[in-house]
């Protein structure tokens, strides 16, 4: 993965889901990695359960641009009941990455043929809502799935993700957290080994 | 020979102006050392109930604060005839910021002099009843439910007179205003169930509110002088006739305001964090067209064919005053005897009045 | 020290380092986080000697700034929009007392119809009320121009607007660089008033001035902003050599030197505006952009200046005056007028419309064709437009105006930008 240009996230999901503080602390963990990141959310009005969009700008060098990621090359889809309710993948660049809170497959979600030319290494999915069920005893799967995205190597690490969550939490919730977002990564990690040897 | 026999009123009388008494029981104004804050000069109309009021009050506050007072002043008539360019009567900090935000602006110095460490400068808000009870409405209830450490008097004159005799919330049932004229069916302002400043104060629960009138100067500088030994938000109601807005001879100012109380149309009191703790009790009470002949604002109602009917209704506002506050009723704590009670001062233990209970009953 | 944060909290910061003495304010968005961080700063005791007021309107607010400032202490508030609306006889009046009062205002749409997202209209609506308007550009500068409000506002006896994009940099987590206490009591002095409400000195404020001294006292808070033009670039100078960083100033010129065309905006947008023109210049494309930071006092001198050369200007702004055209681009003619340059106006991200690159590129090379009119509203769906006037034309109880539109549009949530 390049390092040197802009990489550019976008997170769907819906309110409630902490789709704003995944981007924020994505950008947080960015920072910690020593790179310029840039969060903001998409500013429409905010209701508990209506589509949300948050976006999450990662360069080396300081980020002037402002608008909306309208290209990402990552998506992450905090709630796959947007699938086929919102353009979730307007814009996605070819071969962009694709993370999916699911238990299901690409092709069990109605994504088999859509996905056909990704490469597998970009498309990953992780139980993100029962990780944090498992650890935090609450339905938000923004941070597993950031402990996800870390496993995509390159980007933000795993340390920086905890780092991250450690400044968003306290307590007990954020143990609980970290150690979602390490299952996450090890899970994924574990996908991105498959996926290669299958390619090999 | 023949003896005369010459008596001295003055000698021993509680009046307000007197110098005979011994100094701890002269009134603030009599007191040769008293502050002058609102000096000569300024361009009130000949007998302005507002300059007496203002000029009693601020004095009160400046000598129970030793000095230590900074006003401020709504838009109005005080503001415009004090401070005429380039001129100002003020001899105190003061400052003018617009009609509706005195309450605020007070509330702002407050919290200066609290950052700064300055717990003896005491801050008072002024302005008449259009800048209190209508525009100024909204930072008036914030400041008292902030509890800001500020005391708000309200010159009551019962309309916009700076602009030209205006109606306000606080103008009476059938009075004549620019805005009310007295034609139509209903002549003057109409009747509607008022805007009772006082008691919106008692219901915001500040420490201390009270009524007053230029017809009791005494009970005035008491009444400053016992707010201003207290910490909070205070109100003061203070009915001020206007000779020009009224359409009154400038020499019946204090005699109106004594009519009004007396009358009962004006009730005067004080309370405490919503409770009524003393009255003003009616000496002699007068019917209500004792106190409305006089003003031409109300001469519509007389004539060849008196609207009996509307005087009536006037009366009845007048009744419900003295029956809610106990006016005529011999067992109510009456404001005289709170008045001459030790009174806590802030800077000492100097009693401001004695102890014995002299009146002017 | 370096720290990623959103840009309400970076300005709670800078706030909080110029040592306030009365802070109040009443929430409105998208300022809320601003007033927020500094109230619980207060609250916990890490922001001392400071009242935190809580009060009823924002026209109270401002009031009781004005209180505060006039008692002789440093005092500040923060508001937007219809916020800034309510508070509009308080802007005057605290510019007519010449009272050091620093205000951030979120920069937000007015309404009717209401709408909480970005543009200039709130801080243009009070352009002419005597106070110092400054816009940031990032949320760095959001930070470092409050420290340099403060300083300007005391110096000058003026109120000072510290105006930065609502929402795209109030809630945008960015890297920024806090400054450490000691540095901003360097840049910035106890507070010491020109006129102060104080017992021992009585003086009065506020009193009515007549037409035999009125035009003067107005003169000289034209003449203080002038002073203005030169304090502010100074202060920027000495910012630079405390902090370290270049911020603040007057106008900002990036890639001026050769520039045919040359693109002028304000706040956030010039960070998008450059990089659509870094790939311009990559294209060969002879262009360069202005940033103004300080839009009053207006830097007509500075405009001037760097704008010699350049054959057409186009002045990019997010407000305009309704019944005659742009606000930004209107100053500029007229800074640029004895020239024979073309300027026009762009009026895009009304009401939060995203500005992005690929409209602004087509646009500026349809200005570099010669094909671009003087006044252009970018990205305006036309249809949208022309379907509601004839709609009008048909009938006359044609219905609320932006109901018609909304249902035209369908559901908005689907969209992404």
């Amino acid at each position: 993965m390049e390092r040197s240009r802009m990489f550019q996230v976008r997170i769907h999901g819906r309110g409630g889901q902490g789709v704003v503080t995944g981007a924020e602390m994505l950008s947080i963990a960015a920072f910690e990695g020593g790179r310029h990141a840039q969060a903001f959310p998409s500013f429409g009005s905010e209701r508990t359960g209506a589509p949300v969009v948050a976006f999450c700008r990662m360069d080396d060098k300081e980020i002037r641009l402002r608008e909306p990621i309208m290209e990402p090359d990552a998506l992450i889809i905090q709630d796959p009941t947007l699938l086929h309710q919102v353009d979730v993948f307007s814009g996605l660049k070819k071969d962009g990455y694709i993370l999916i809170n699911t238990t299901r497959t690409f092709e069990q979600l109605g994504l088999g043929e859509f996905v056909k030319w990704f490469k597998p290494e970009h498309l990953l999915t992780v139980p993100a809502t029962e990780l944090a069920m498992k650890h935090v005893h609450r339905p938000v799967p923004n941070v597993p799935l950031l402990g996800a995205f870390a496993a995509l190597g390159g980007l933000i690490s795993l340390e920086a993700v905890q780092a991250a969550i450690r400044q968003k939490f306290h307590g007990a919730v954020a143990l609980g957290n970290m150690a979602a977002a390490r299952e996450a990564y090890e899970i994924v990690m574990e996908q991105e080994k498959q996926a290669e040897a299958h390619h090999a | 020979m023949e003896q005369t026999v010459v008596k001295f009123y003055q000698t021993g009388t509680f009046t307000v102006g007197n110098r005979l008494l011994e100094p701890d029981q002269r009134s603030v104004q009599a007191n040769t050392q008293r502050n002058n804050s609102l000096n000569s000069g300024h361009r009130a109309c000949q007998g302005c109930g507002e300059a007496l009021g203002a000029r009693y009050a601020i004095d009160a506050a400046m000598q129970a604060t030793n000095g230590q007072l900074i006003a401020a002043n709504a838009t109005g008539c005080l503001e415009v005839f004090s401070t005429p360019y380039p001129e100002t009567s003020w001899q105190m900090p003061w400052i003018h910021s617009l009609f509706g935000n005195t309450a605020a602006v007070a509330t702002g110095i407050a919290a200066a002099m609290r950052v700064k460490g300055r717990s003896d400068v005491r801050v008072v808000a002024q302005g008449g009843d259009g800048g209190t009870t209508d525009i100024g409405f909204g930072c008036l209830s914030g400041m008292f439910e902030r509890n800001d450490d500020v005391l708000y008097i309200c010159y009551d004159n019962e309309a916009y007179m700076n602009t030209g005799v205006q109606r306000s919330s606080a103008t009476p049932p059938a009075a004549r205003t620019a805005t009310t004229m007295p034609v139509g069916p209903q002549p003057g302002n109409v009747f509607g169930q008022g805007k009772n400043l006082p008691q919106i104060a008692m219901a915001h629960e500040i420490p201390y509110v009270a009524t007053a009138t230029v017809a009791d100067l005494r009970d005035l500088e008491y009444k400053v002088t016992k707010a201003m030994s207290m910490r909070g938000a205070r109100y003061i109601h203070i009915f001020v006739p206007c000779p020009l807005g009224w359409g009154a001879a400038s020499h019946d100012t204090i005699r109106l305001a004594r009519l009004a109380t007396e009358s009962g149309f004006f009730p005067v009191f004080e309370a405490e964090r919503g409770e009524v703790t003393g009255v003003s009790r009616i000496r002699h009470q007068v019917p209500i067209e004792d106190y409305l002949k006089p003003q031409k604002r109300f001469a519509h109602l007389f004539g060849a064919k008196p609207d009996i009917e509307t005087i009536a209704r006037l009366q009845a506002i007048a009744d419900r005053n003295i029956r809610r506050y106990g006016l005529l009723d011999e067992a109510a704590p009456t404001a005289a005897q709170n008045r001459f009670k030790r009174l806590r001062d802030p800077l000492g233990d100097r009693a401001a009045y004695p102890a014995t209970n002299v009146g002017v009953e | 020290m370096l720290e990623q944060c959103e840009g309400s909290h970076a300005v709670a910061r800078a706030v909080a380092l110029s040592r306030p003495e009365v802070i109040c304010a009443y929430p409105i968005s998208p300022q809320t986080h601003i007033v927020e961080g500094l109230g619980e700063m207060v609250k916990s005791g890490e922001l001392a000697c400071c009242e935190f007021i809580n009060v009823e309107s924002e026209f109270a607010a401002l009031s009781v700034a004005i209180g505060a400032s006039a008692a002789g202490a440093r005092a500040y508030t923060a508001t937007a929009s219809q916020g800034l609306l309510f508070m509009a006889e308080a802007v005057y009046n605290a510019s007519g007392l010449g009272l050091p009062i620093v205000m951030t205002v979120a920069n937000r749409a007015i309404g009717a119809p209401i709408n909480i997202w970005n543009d200039h209209t709130d801080s243009m609506s009070m352009r002419d009320a005597g106070w110092i308007q400054i816009f940031a550009e990032t949320n760095q500068e959001a930070l470092d121009l409050h420290i340099q409000a403060f300083r300007m506002a005391e110096e000058l006896s003026l109120p000072v607007m510290v105006c930065m994009d609502g929402f795209i940099l109030t809630h945008a987590y960015e890297r920024i660089d806090i400054p450490e206490p000691e540095q901003v009591d360097r840049y910035l002095p106890p507070y010491e008033p020109r006129q102060v409400l104080d017992p021992n000195d009585p003086v009065t404020i506020g009193a009515m001035v007549g037409p035999e001294a009125f035009t003067e006292v107005r003169y000289l808070a034209h003449a203080k902003q002038m002073q203005a033009l030169d304090l502010l670039p100074e202060l920027a100078a000495e910012f630079k050599q405390v902090f370290g960083r270049d911020s603040g100033g007057l106008v900002k010129p990036y890639r001026l030197e050769d520039a045919e065309t040359i693109v002028i905006a304000l706040g956030s947008v010039l960070g998008t505006i450059k990089d659509t023109v870094d790939e311009m210049r990559e294209q060969g494309i002879k262009i360069g952009v202005l940033g103004i930071t300080s839009f009053r006092p207006f830097p007509i001198e500075a405009i001037r200046a760097v704008t010699e050369h350049a054959k057409r200007i186009v002045v990019i702004e997010k407000c305009f005056a309704v019944g005659i055209g742009g606000i930004v681009s209107r100053d500029v003619r007229s800074a640029v007028q004895s020239r024979p340059q073309q300027v026009f106006a762009v009026v895009a991200g009304l009401g939060g419309r995203a500005i992005t690159k690929a409209s602004l590129h087509k646009m500026l090379l349809e200005a570099i064709d010669d094909k671009l009119e003087l006044l252009t509203f970018l990205d305006l769906d036309w249809g949208i437009v022309n379907r509601v006037l004839e709609r009008e034309k048909q009938q006359r109880r044609s219905g609320p105006v932006a109901e018609g539109i909304l249902r035209d549009i369908g559901t908005v949530s689907s969209k992404i930008g």
